[in-house]
């Protein structure tokens, strides 16, 4: 292609790329390293119903006025943010590692710091969930490319149906199910044999459960991509692949799997990037007081009373870092077959 | 056209009997939270003539409003606030002073009404609200068990309740991490004498003998609860109130004339369900509780016609006419003129008298709020000590301050 046929044939995808992915980006990386302006305070009378006048600290906004319009960005605090305890914590990590006596101990004490804590769960989840969808999406598509030709669009729709519900309201049945007086929860109860049974209540069952919502929310992608794939595959590979006398796991072992290769990376590289955002399933399970996620921390920030919006950004910047390293691997690998061919 | 709009509807007016006209000449948005009270107050504001009147009453109000009112002209002309988020609206100077239209046209209106900071009204109050005790006066009866004053004595009555095998976890609390969690270890830690932050600055004081004592009640209280509570917010807890699983809890007055009215309510809750005044705690004489105001406000960054014609609209929302409708006097334990307090009052009415302190209304609180509400979890979980999730919450208010420029 000519390069100035390329120019214009690009142009419109550069274009919302610039407006969609570069600026907001920006943004973000600006704001991150701006925070609000040292608040000017004083001391006023406050009077309200029932109780009368007391003495208050509020803002004194003539004074802070001026500030704010002499430097609208706010203050420039360079990399504080990221350095602080609510993100990468470096001071509190370097006490933990000169102080700490174990191991154990040092452990303990990282995980009790907000980010890491989110980039345990976020990581676990993420390395779990993505092989699995993959094995369980592979397994779906084989199962449902054998059956009779007039069951199979029925079984398709079946089979789509958890990618279909809103992740949300997916995760709230679920989470009502799972109660301790929902039908699921109630069973545990029973066959655990214990009145105080919860699985709300556990840690290690709460990540089971967003795990398993996971894959059951996520495999249906899979399913349907390994599914096309299916339809491609060349006939007489299978069956000269029969003539030799594979058996039907030598089959998918030797020639389907190697043959759906591409749509599995395409499939791992979706689904890494998706699940390193996990987000819904903790809020729709209420799943804070046990495990967060990078994309749960920017919630918090925005959601609580006083926006943080400078903390927000350093997680989404964070989170876009964490997300390019996770790729990598693949991207390396993708960019090498390019230069290979 | 105009005028035959104003001819019809106050012909309208005078047919259905009303002696009140509200007219008003320019555009009215209100924003704000979703119970019933509010609906009330903005039903009756949508009720003015002249130009267009437009509400957005929903439970994520907190997360909207600031941004709703930071334009200029702003989107919403009229914020229906409490104590924590007028804190948050003053903090980035988005609501106006009241006192010429107060003179102008808020005759009727209660000298309590007004919420005056630094001598400006800055809000005009229509309702108080306080978290209290709500029982079970049959299940109590039963047992011989006086309803509990204090906390101390609301676990020895939880633990003959679970004892005598009438429930297993008798006590009901919005133990939901975050803002729900963060607001009972407020509650709490008040009770106990604690203050937030050392005098006249924004330095966290909260990891103090009385914080310990909080933590150390809060879990005791925990121990007869569901085991799901962290997950409970007052919605799912009065739900467990409602279907008689449990017997005490501290709940908000605003809930208390809808606990018994809800679909499938058994009779025995029906019968059985009392209020009271909130409990001490400690020994201490401070109720271990907080007092709340709902109000409204209008915004900064409008034209004063529209501030004017919100001023108005809003008047007409919390006339004292309304009072008259048993329904609307039930819904809340409203500050206007003529208002009777109903029995769903009393606990609030009693909060008033105990000296329940106000939710604080300094600008770093909410930061505070946020910090407790995600720190807590893991010692009430056993996965951590008091002192240790006492430093955590200090730590993580410490890093927020400072990026909000509260702290150096």
């Amino acid at each position: 292609m000519k390069h100035r046929t390329f120019f214009w044939f690009f142009l419109p995808t550069g274009l919302a790329m610039f407006l969609f992915i570069a600026l907001p980006i920006v943004s973000v990386v600006t704001q991150s390293v701006f925070a609000p302006h040292e608040a000017v305070l004083k001391t006023v009378e406050n009077c309200t119903p029932l109780v009368g006048c007391t003495t208050e600290t509020t803002i004194d906004q003539e004074a802070t006025r001026e500030i704010r319009e002499a430097q609208p960005l706010g203050r420039f605090v360079g990399l504080d943010i990221y350095l602080d305890r609510g993100h990468l914590a470096i001071a509190e990590l370097g006490e933990a590692w000169d102080t700490a006596e174990t191991w154990g101990d040092f452990w303990d004490r990282l995980f009790n710091l907000p980010l890491y804590r989110a980039l345990a769960f976020t990581l676990t989840f993420t390395f779990i969930v993505t092989p699995m969808l993959i094995v369980v999406g592979l397994m779906i598509a084989l199962a449902v490319n054998s059956l009779h030709r007039h069951l199979k669009g029925l079984m398709i729709f079946f089979s789509l149906l958890p990618m279909i519900v809103t992740p949300l309201i997916g995760s709230l049945i679920l989470f009502w199910m799972v109660d301790s007086r929902g039908i699921i929860g109630s069973a545990l109860v029973g066959l655990a044999g214990d009145p105080n049974f919860s699985l709300k209540a556990s840690t290690g069952l709460t990540w089971v459960m967003l795990i398993v919502y996971g894959i059951w929310h996520s495999a249906p992608f899979a399913f349907v991509v390994f599914y096309a794939g299916l339809q491609t595959l060349p006939k007489d590979q299978i069956e000269a692949a029969q003539i030799d006398g594979a058996t039907r796991w030598q089959q998918i072992k030797y020639v389907v799997v190697p043959h759906l290769m591409p749509l599995v990376t395409f499939v791992a590289l979706i689904q890494l990037m998706d699940n390193f955002r996990v987000f819904e399933p903790v809020v729709g399970f209420n799943a804070s007081a046990h495990a967060t996620s990078l994309s749960w921390i920017i919630f918090n920030d925005l959601g609580g009373e006083t926006r943080q919006l400078s903390a927000a950004s350093a997680t989404s910047v964070l989170t876009i870092i964490g997300v390019a390293i996770l790729l990598s691997p693949v991207l390396v690998r993708t960019w090498r077959d390019f230069k290979g061919k | 056209m105009f005028f035959r709009k104003v001819a019809l509807s106050s012909a309208f007016a005078l047919m259905a009997g009303s002696a009140f006209a509200c007219e008003i000449g320019a555009r009215v948005n209100i924003i704000g939270n979703e119970f019933p009270a509010i609906q009330t107050v903005g039903a009756g504001a949508a009720e003015c003539t002249g130009a267009e009147v437009t509400k957005n009453l929903t439970a994520d109000h907190k997360d909207i409003h600031v941004a709703g009112m930071q334009g200029n002209p702003a989107e919403y002309t009229s914020a229906i606030v409490a104590n924590s988020t007028l804190t948050i609206l003053m903090n980035d100077d988005l609501v106006r002073p009241l006192d010429d239209l107060v003179a102008k046209h808020g005759q009727g209106l209660q000298k309590s009404q007004l919420i005056t900071v630094d001598g400006k009204v800055l809000a005009v109050a229509f309702m108080a609200n306080a978290q209290h005790l709500m029982y079970r006066k049959d299940v109590l009866a039963d047992l011989g068990i006086e309803p509990p004053k204090t906390y101390e004595e609301m676990l020895e009555a939880a633990k003959m309740i679970r004892d005598k095998g009438v429930m297993q976890n008798p006590i009901g609390g919005a133990y939901a991490a975050g803002w729900n969690l963060a607001q009972e270890f407020n509650n709490m830690f008040i009770g106990y004498g604690g203050t937030f932050f050392k005098e006249g600055t924004a330095e966290p004081n909260i990891n103090s003998e009385a914080g310990v004592n909080t933590l150390n009640m809060m879990k005791a209280l925990t121990e007869y609860m569901n085991p799901d509570f962290l997950t409970h917010d007052s919605n799912a807890t009065n739900a467990e109130y409602r279907a008689g699983n449990i017997a005490l809890l501290n709940m908000w007055g605003s809930r208390a004339a809808t606990q018994t009215t809800a679909d499938g309510v058994t009779d025995e809750v029906k019968n059985g369900h009392a209020i009271a005044g909130p409990m001490t705690v400690g020994g201490g004489s401070i109720p271990a509780s907080t007092l709340w105001w709902d109000g409204w406000t209008v915004a900064k960054n409008i034209s004063d016609e529209e501030a004017e014609a919100t001023f108005i609209a809003m008047m007409n929302g919390i006339r004292p006419e309304l009072m008259q409708d048993a329904e609307v006097a039930s819904q809340a334990v409203w500050l206007i003129d003529g208002y009777e307090p109903t029995d769903a009052a009393i606990g609030v009415f009693d909060a008033a008298k105990a000296g329940t302190v106000p939710y604080p209304m300094v600008p770093y609180m909410g930061l505070m709020h946020g910090a407790i509400g995600n720190e807590l979890a893991d010692f009430l979980q056993d996965k951590e000590s008091a002192e240790q999730a006492l430093a955590d919450i200090e730590a993580a208010y410490r890093a927020a301050a400072v990026e909000k420029g509260f702290l150096k």
